[in-house]
């Protein structure tokens, strides 16, 4: 904790969090490459010993999440396409890891990092960054495109830019009102849970400001009591924040990818 | 909060999951979920055809124990039927012997009776005569009323 009590140590203290490690922005994808590869290690080690017949314990878990998601692919998708359900749990587990890099109080890891390492800037949850959102939103965009054109047609996407959704007398309404209906898909699901995320840290420094720009003495009789209820309320509303995001991204990505498979607008 | 390199990064290592997650977690447990979800329905269907068997035999078992119960009552009535008619036959049997038993012995009294009379009547003349000679005095002779004795032994 950096506290001094002026105004330009509360701004400076946000901004130290919100600097990244190194100038391409390297923060983001370590954090989130780290939680990656934790994902598939710890899949892969419980895929060295399956029980078929009664699961236990993390098995168990991993079986409720992935029966989860599967409902949820069975409920919103129409038809059948072997990536969606697992394009839909990837996003879910991992959005969820990543804001749940949220959760850790917010100056332990950049504190390890600039004691022990020696590195001074650290951003520790990579869904604050717009890269690491627009990254999934444009992959997803990619794929939406790619079965609207494979399963509509080239000609029949084209037709809904023109004929949807006014009908054929108002054709140039028609292709703009399209073009921005296509265009906020992955900025909205981008944009959404960088927002919310991005939020959710300012709080939790603004929270751990309150004690840290208080001097030592009687008010932090006040104050450090005050930091410690706020900071457990906005936990433990935050994990249903991060789960809702992770939820919601996983949803709208089902939904769009639904849309491109469907014929009938 | 500028967009720069990292998104490119990003995207592949997001790329890069999804292959995994798809090849390491998803395709193993699926398959492990739907073989799962055979063996339950398959133990399901074991469970209700057993059940079935299980009634059926039952069932079986019953009706088996029906036709004995009622063969057993159609021996224990044979069984019954033939002991009396054992016993008739055994009493009819008896009743017959004795009464050959009674005409035999009958007929054999009547040819003993009849033997001591012819006895009888060889003695009888010589007695008479005898009596006769006492009551005389004198010797009868048995030639000279051998008609007189003759008639005598035949009132016999």
């Amino acid at each position: 904790m950096s506290g001094s009590s002026d105004g330009g140590g509360t701004v400076a203290y946000i901004q130290h969090h919100l600097t990244n490690l190194c100038v391409g922005d390297c923060d983001p994808v370590f954090f989130s490459v780290v939680l990656g590869v934790l994902m598939v290690a710890v899949s892969w080690r419980m895929g060295q010993n399956l029980a078929t017949g009664t699961p236990s314990g993390f098995q168990n878990f991993v079986e409720t999440i992935i029966d989860f998601v599967s409902g949820q692919v069975k409920d919103t998708f129409p038809g059948h396409n072997p990536i969606i359900a697992p394009l839909a749990l990837t996003i879910f587990v991992w959005v969820w890891l990543m804001n749940f890099m949220d959760l850790i109080p917010v100056d332990l890891l950049p504190a390890i990092a600039s004691g022990v390492l020696g590195i001074e800037y650290l951003k520790v949850v990579p869904t604050t960054d717009l890269n690491t959102t627009l990254a999934m939103s444009l992959t997803v965009f990619a794929l939406i495109l790619y079965y609207n054109f494979k399963v509509k047609g080239a000609a029949g996407y084209l037709k809904m830019f023109l004929f949807h959704p006014f009908g054929k007398f108002f054709v140039p309404v028609n292709i703009v009102m399209s073009v921005i209906e296509e265009l906020a898909k992955p900025l909205s699901l981008a944009l959404r849970l960088f927002g919310n995320l991005f939020a959710g840290e300012l709080v939790f420094l603004l929270i751990a400001l309150i004690g840290g720009t208080m001097a030592v003495g009687l008010g932090a009789l006040i104050w450090f009591p005050l930091q410690v209820v706020l900071d457990l309320g906005w936990l433990i509303f935050h994990l249903l924040v991060i789960t809702l995001q992770a939820f919601i991204f996983m949803v709208l990505t089902i939904v769009y990818l639904g849309m491109a498979h469907t014929e009938e607008h | 909060m500028n967009i720069n390199v990292t998104l490119i990064a990003q995207i592949i290592a997001f790329v890069t999951l999804l292959w995994f997650v798809n090849r390491v977690l998803w395709n193993p447990m699926n398959d492990l979920l739907a073989a799962r979800q055979k063996r339950i329905a398959d133990g399901l269907a074991a469970a209700d055809k057993g059940k079935h068997e299980l009634e059926m035999s039952e069932k079986r078992a019953k009706e088996h124990l029906v036709e004995a119960k009622s063969q057993a009552a159609e021996i224990l009535a044979q069984a019954e039927k033939r002991g009396n008619e054992i016993v008739e036959e055994a009493k009819e049997k008896a009743r017959t012997e004795g009464d050959r038993l009674v005409t035999a012995a009958k007929a054999e009294i009547e040819q003993e009776a009849n033997r001591a009379k012819e006895q009888l009547r060889g003695k009888v003349a010589s007695v008479a005569a005898a009596g006769a000679g006492r009551i005389l005095g004198r010797e009868v002779d048995e030639k000279a009323h051998a008609d007189l004795l003759k008639d005598l032994v035949g009132q016999i």
